[in-house]
């Protein structure tokens, strides 16, 4: 079999060769950063405006990942890019003809985008909780109290299976516009919309954005959200199994379909 | 050396390669022609891995294709113009491939270098002509120096020049003992290409000859002769037994007969010959004749729906007569 | 009619085509051939007014383009077949294109039909497969019933029943008096559709004649002549008869002799007169590609054929090459049915195929038979061997490409 070596080499040049991947990522960073930044002066220059409640759940780390709806979005669209260009440009067809073991070559380009992914995502969480604890002046906290290291690191694990999630549903429908037609609405409206209706949102509340954020969080019930009947890393858990099954699923089609 | 054994494929309930069984061998070039619809791609897709076969298999060199460790380095394949990124240069979707067989990097500029691609490997192939296109899709198939290549529709979009070395690159692969396979909707390139056909339609194989045999038994063959002295060849031809006719300016024809057999009765006599040819079919002619029930879907038919439909009569015009205008073979018949 | 007078389109610094004057009439289908990047694309778009050239004109039926009154009731063109909106449907297309030129409905229906793509009509072309595609190019392009019709490439993805259907819907359009010009890089095809030619090279004029003139204008016709193999002395006898009668004589791969310089009649005498017999006495004409190919020589822009590769697979390291067994030698193809190029004129022949220099790692037995006369595969007849060859045969070939790597760095020079 081709070397496992081989084809991940082969899969880095892949992405670091198209320049769709630099501006994904790039625009995943800056607008998490950025939106955070800007939500952190806001909340710091207003505090004393927010509702009792949010003030007493008041969580410094959240505040500085508000970007991280947004920013999310340049993750999905990275995620379905690495996968649906293949099938979009034909180049699936060299792809496979050349690594005809379909789970070699599913995994590599996972391996890879997802490590990529993992790395811009721990960049930026932490990029963004210095910078967000910077201009929340008082109300800021600090990277050694309880929980704030984990939430930081869960950042960018969180960015990461958003993206790993993205491939796997782009390896399900097997196109680029299909992909983003679905996820960007899930993950930019209907998950957060449905999280705020009443019943609604004891389902929603497992969907893997919503569980996985979770880890965002460091004070219970932070900024008056609802309690989940699970724990920052159940919540993690949560999202994995929904990444586990969406790349399972992909993997798959793949196999299963004819290229 | 490709093997088909009872290779069959249905999507739902249409077959579109049922039980095909044949073999490509090395040495020579050999065509695979079908008409649209015959399941031509869909083999050469099931050769490569990329559609799994209902029932029956494929074999590359002896082995499945998936059992191949390293396959550009066994098989290069031409599939369609567009099997690469647009967006990642020329060199950089090579390089991908390359890296994937462990093949050097050394061998993508070469293989650039010998499409004619290496100024533009650079560029990315969103501005590629469709002839570039094609040609980068050779530098791909070539990248493992592989013993086994398929090219499907190799010169669509390049031009003289293009298509002439296409085709001489092709010949010359096969005479280095490489198995070339060759798709192709153009019957006087593969004419001028192929040296072995397979012809299937509708998914089933319909020939496995030679080109020479192909031709020979899918059309009209015959000897023509030009002599100064007719009557005398006539009367010793007919005499040695041979059908005679009078073609067009005075030339005579020999159906079921050799050049040979007709040049040694005409020596034996002593009369002068001017022109004494095999006159064959193209190969057009031999692959209408063979697939006209397997065509799929026709463009036109019957003597109802002409080439060129009546004028609207908004234009005034009046209907012109539209005749039958059949292939061209069937008024020679 | 078409008429181009003094045409020229440059964009910025480069000529795109230059004072290109031409005439193409109606009643024949003219065919339009150039090497690509040569002014061909250019061209057709200023016929359809669809560039304005720098200086000329180009007019249809007396008028230029833009001024055609209902331009689409006299000119269908089929030039990109990709120019359709993908997610309508085929019968919606035609329709929205007669109805801007005031066409009846009911002849979208008929064009439809004439293209044979009725079943499909109501699906949308983006699923269309290149050859359904260009039927849907031709339907536009029939849709106005035009006397004047343009056909870029427009056998383009169509199956070989497609091809011959484009062929004779081109031939009748002419016979129906029509003007038809279509451009094309299938020589083989242009050959059997086109009865005139028009050819241009780096955006000039280089010939617009008759094919049956351009292809005698361009190469050389010859005889195939073959003695029977049961006496080879017969053979020797023919060439050296031929020769001393001024006859150029060269060996084909199968034996038999290709001559030029002497007519059929005069070869069967001196066949006569030296008491040989023949089994083989057949006029060939040289092809269309090859004629072109002579041509066009110069003005290739860019040039496919690199010999740098010639080394490139004995740069291998040892050990990269899967395996490789001894070539086969194949068999000498049957060429009765096509004429090879003839040697030595022929710009393409012999070393320059690509791959003809660069056999996998030279053989070192490289078996004795690949260098027989018989062995060239890409390359043209061999030299007649012996001594029937008159010491001033014209240059022939070297030896079979397969076994001249060297001779390769020697070809790149004179081009």
């Amino acid at each position: 079999m081709a070397s496992a070596t081989a084809v991940l080499r082969s899969e880095w040049t892949k992405i670091r060769t198209v320049s769709s991947t630099v501006w994904t990522l790039a625009s995943a960073l800056l607008v998490t950063v950025g939106v955070s930044a800007g939500l952190c002066a806001l909340s710091n220059a207003t505090f004393d405006d927010l509702p009792e409640p949010e003030r007493l759940t008041f969580d410094p780390v959240l505040i500085s990942f508000a970007g991280l709806t947004l920013g999310q979005l340049a993750m999905v669209v990275f995620g379905v890019l690495v996968v649906g260009t293949e099938y979009s440009s034909g180049m699936i067809r060299s792809s496979l003809a050349a690594v005809p073991r379909r789970a070699s070559f599913l995994f590599s380009k996972i391996a890879v985008a997802g490590a990529l992914a993992f790395v811009v995502g721990l960049a930026t969480s932490f990029l963004s909780f210095f910078l967000g604890q910077a201009l929340l002046g008082e109300h800021s906290t600090s990277i050694g109290e309880e929980n704030v290291l984990r939430a930081v690191v869960g950042g960018g694990l969180y960015m990461g299976l958003i993206a790993l999630f993205s491939m796997g549903v782009t390896a399900m429908l097997r196109s680029t516009v299909l992909s983003l037609g679905i996820l960007v609405p899930f993950f930019f409206l209907v998950s957060q919309i449905l999280a705020a209706v009443p019943k609604a949102k004891e389902v929603a509340r497992y969907f893997p954005d919503q569980a996985g954020s979770k880890i965002l969080q460091t004070v219970p019930n932070a900024m008056n959200s609802d309690p989940a009947p699970y724990g920052p890393w159940a919540g993690l858990g949560i999202m994995v199994l929904w990444v586990a099954a969406a790349l399972l699923g992909g993997y798959l089609v793949l196999n299963k379909r004819d290229a | 050396m490709i093997e088909l054994a009872g290779l069959t494929k249905r999507f739902g309930t249409k077959t579109a390669v049922d039980h095909l069984s044949f073999q490509v061998r090395p040495g020579v070039v050999t065509g695979f022609l079908g008409p649209n619809g015959a399941g031509k791609s869909t083999t050469m897709r099931m050769m490569l891995g990329l559609d799994h076969p209902t029932s029956g298999t494929v074999r590359i060199d002896g082995k499945h294709y998936r059992e191949l460790a390293e396959p550009l380095r066994n098989i290069g394949a031409l599939l369609e113009a567009r099997s690469m990124h647009p967006g990642r240069s020329a060199y950089n979707n090579l390089l991908c491939l390359a890296q994937s067989n462990r093949i050097p990097e050394r061998r993508v500029g070469e293989v650039l270098d010998l499409v004619g691609l290496g100024a533009v490997a650079k560029r990315k192939p969103k501005g590629f002509s469709m002839g570039m296109g094609q040609r980068l899709g050779i530098a791909a198939a070539l990248l493992g120096d592989p013993r086994v290549l398929l090219f499907d529709e190799p010169v669509n979009g390049l031009d003289p020049e293009g298509i002439h070395w296409v085709r001489n690159l092709m010949k010359a692969l096969a005479a280095e003992g490489r198995t070339i396979f060759v798709s192709s909707h153009l019957m006087s390139e593969m004419a001028l290409t192929a040296d072995h056909l397979i012809v299937i339609g509708q998914g089933k194989l319909l020939a496995d000859t030679s080109m020479a045999e192909f031709i020979h038994q899918n059309s009209r063959s015959y000897v023509r002769l030009r002599s100064p002295e007719p009557v005398r060849l006539r009367e010793a031809l007919t005499a040695g037994g041979l059908a005679v006719a009078e073609g067009p300016d005075g030339v005579l024809e020999v159906d079921g007969a050799s050049t040979e057999q007709v040049g040694d009765l005409a020596g034996a006599q002593g009369i002068t010959l001017h022109e004494l040819s095999a006159q064959r079919a193209s190969l057009e002619e031999a692959f209408m004749q063979m697939t006209a029930g397997a065509v799929e879907y026709h463009a036109h038919h019957g003597s109802a729906a002409g080439p060129v439909a009546a004028g609207p009569d908004a234009a005034g015009q009046a209907a012109d007569g539209a005749e039958p205008r059949g292939p061209r073979w069937s008024k020679e018949g | 009619m078409i008429e181009a007078v003094g045409l020229t389109k440059r964009y910025g610094a480069k000529t795109a085509v230059y004072n290109l004057s031409f005439q193409v009439r109606p009643g024949t289908v003219t065919g339009f051939l150039g090497p690509n990047g040569s002014g061909k694309s250019t061209t057709m778009r200023m016929i359809l007014g669809l560039d304005q050239p720098t200086s000329g004109h180009v007019t249809i039926g007396g008028h230029p383009y833009r001024k055609l009154p209902n331009a689409p009731r006299q000119v269908g063109a089929l030039l990109d077949a990709k120019a359709v909106h993908g997610g309508r449907s085929a019968r919606s297309h035609l329709l929205s294109l007669a109805q801007l030129a005031g066409i009846p409905a009911r002849r979208v229906d008929e064009v439809l039909g004439v293209v044979g793509l009725q079943s499909v009509a109501k699906r949308r072309s983006k699923g269309f497969s290149l050859g359904m595609g260009q039927r849907l190019g031709i339907a536009a392009a029939l849709l106005g019933d035009p006397q004047v019709l343009l056909f870029d490439e427009p056998v383009n993805g169509l199956d070989p029943e497609g091809i011959l259907w484009v062929r004779n819907l081109m031939k009748a359009l002419a016979a129906e008096g029509r003007t038809v010009f279509v451009s094309s890089h299938l020589m083989s095809e242009m050959a059997l559709t086109a009865d005139h030619l028009i050819v241009i090279g780096r955006g000039q004029l280089m010939a617009d004649m008759s094919v049956k003139q351009f292809i005698s204008a361009n190469s050389a016709d010859f005889a195939r002549v073959r003695t029977p193999d049961t006496e080879p002395t017969q053979r020797e006898k023919l060439v050296t008869v031929l020769a001393e009668a001024g006859g150029q004589v060269l060996s084909e791969p199968d034996g038999a002799l290709r001559i030029t310089g002497l007519p059929l009649p005069r070869i069967s005498d001196l066949a006569h007169g030296a008491d040989v017999r023949l089994w083989e006495l057949s006029p060939h004409q040289a092809s269309l590609e090859e004629a072109y190919m002579r041509l066009t020589q110069g003005a290739v822009d860019y040039r496919s054929t690199d010999d740098r590769k010639a080394g490139l697979m004995q740069q291998q390291p040892p050990g990269y090459l899967p395996p490789q067994p001894q070539p086969v030698v194949p068999e000498v193809p049957q060429q009765g049915w096509y004429a090879p190029p003839p040697p030595g004129q022929n710009p393409y022949a012999g070393g320059q195929g690509p791959y003809a220099g660069a056999p996998a790692p030279q053989p070192p037995a490289g078996p004795p038979s690949a260098t027989a006369p018989g062995a060239p595969v890409s390359g043209g007849p061999a030299p007649v061997p012996g001594p029937a060859v008159p010491a001033d045969a014209p240059p022939v070939p070297q030896a079979p490409p397969a076994a001249a790597p060297a001779d390769l760095s020697k070809n790149e020079d004179p081009r």
